[in-house]
């Protein structure tokens, strides 16, 4: 009897432990720079391209970065959410344009609107490559001294703005 | 049927040439051997198990191209896996190297093959211990159950 009791823990416990690896997404990566610097880049901005953004003009302020693309689809369904946050004023919002093309960018801007202070226009990936960049949309938060406190993968929602993002703002604003 | 069968052999000659890289990436054949095996063992982490040699995404072409960038540059392999790490975390080389978070995939092995080897000798100790007498008795009736 006492056999089958450890067997039907055992059991009970494997099933346990692997409904937890099913609810997990494999997709989902850890970034590699929660908690550390951001990485540094120069890009010419998407309105300008003699004129250029870096890490230095993000520091200072708590900030999003937002990496985007017109054929990125999950960019689309975020945007009126990103339109939404830009205008409450709470984070100023930056934007890596990834591997796209300026005039697409910039009708897309026109079209439904530019929640950016300013984008940077990524056209290689190089700078995507060096944030660890996978997928478009991934947004990270920033602190003032430009360490990622976060980074979110997939279209943002108010429901992750409320559950992943206030919270860890919140901290940072009283550290400040 | 011949008709089919020989179609479907010279599609399977003709696979090369959907090969993602065409083009040779070095002139030198050694820093081309070691940009092949780099590359074979990246996962792209786009689209996962895909090695960035095998995957015709963009982001795999972009990491082809930095791979190789550093290697024309005189990087090491080594300095080559810190680019990619540094990045995009130790889950995307497909052959995890043994440090701190990654032990555990490499210990894993050994400590699972002794577990069992454990197990294995205190199931036969135990066997071993049981009275000759019961294993007589119980093949008798056995033989008996046979006869009967």
């Amino acid at each position: 009897m006492a056999r089958y009791v450890v067997l039907i823990v055992a059991f009970v416990g494997l099933v346990l432990v692997l409904s937890m690896g099913l609810r997990k997404d494999p997709s989902e990566l850890p970034s590699p720079f929660l908690n550390k610097a951001a990485p540094a880049f120069d890009l010419p901005t998407l309105e300008n391209p003699d004129q250029n953004i870096s890490l230095a003009d993000i520091k200072g302020k708590i900030a999003l970065v937002n990496v985007w693309a017109t054929w990125c689809v999950g960019c689309r369904e975020e945007h009126a959410y990103l339109m939404q946050l830009a205008k409450s004023g709470q984070v100023p919002i930056y934007g890596i344009n990834w591997r796209d093309s300026r005039a697409d960018a910039a009708r897309w801007l026109e079209q439904y609107g530019d929640p950016y202070v300013a984008s940077g226009f990524d056209e290689d990936g190089r700078v995507g490559i060096d944030w660890g960049v996978y997928g478009a949309p991934e947004t990270f938060l920033l602190d003032a001294h430009g360490t990622v406190l976060y980074k979110h993968l997939g279209p943002l929602s108010p429901a992750a703005w409320e559950r992943d993002f206030l919270p860890k703002i919140k901290s940072a604003e009283s550290a400040l | 049927m011949k008709k089919i069968l020989m179609v479907l052999v010279a599609l399977g000659i003709a696979l090369p040439a959907l090969a993602i890289d065409t083009q040779v990436a070095f002139d030198d054949p050694v820093l081309q051997a070691r940009y092949e095996k780099i590359i074979g063992e990246v996962r792209c982490v786009k689209c996962q198990n895909q090695t960035i040699k095998d995957s015709n995404a963009f982001l795999a072409a972009d990491l082809r191209r930095e791979i190789r960038r550093l290697i024309g540059e005189g990087k090491t392999d080594a300095e080559v896996y810190d680019f990619l790490v540094d990045r995009y975390g130790e889950f995307t080389l497909y052959r995890p190297r043994a440090s701190g978070k990654t032990l555990i995939l490499w210990l894993a092995p050994a400590l699972l093959l002794l577990g069992g080897a454990v197990m294995l000798i205190m199931i036969l100790r135990r066997r071993m211990s049981l009275p000759i007498d019961d294993v007589a008795a119980s093949s008798d009736s056995d033989d008996a159950a046979a006869r009967g």
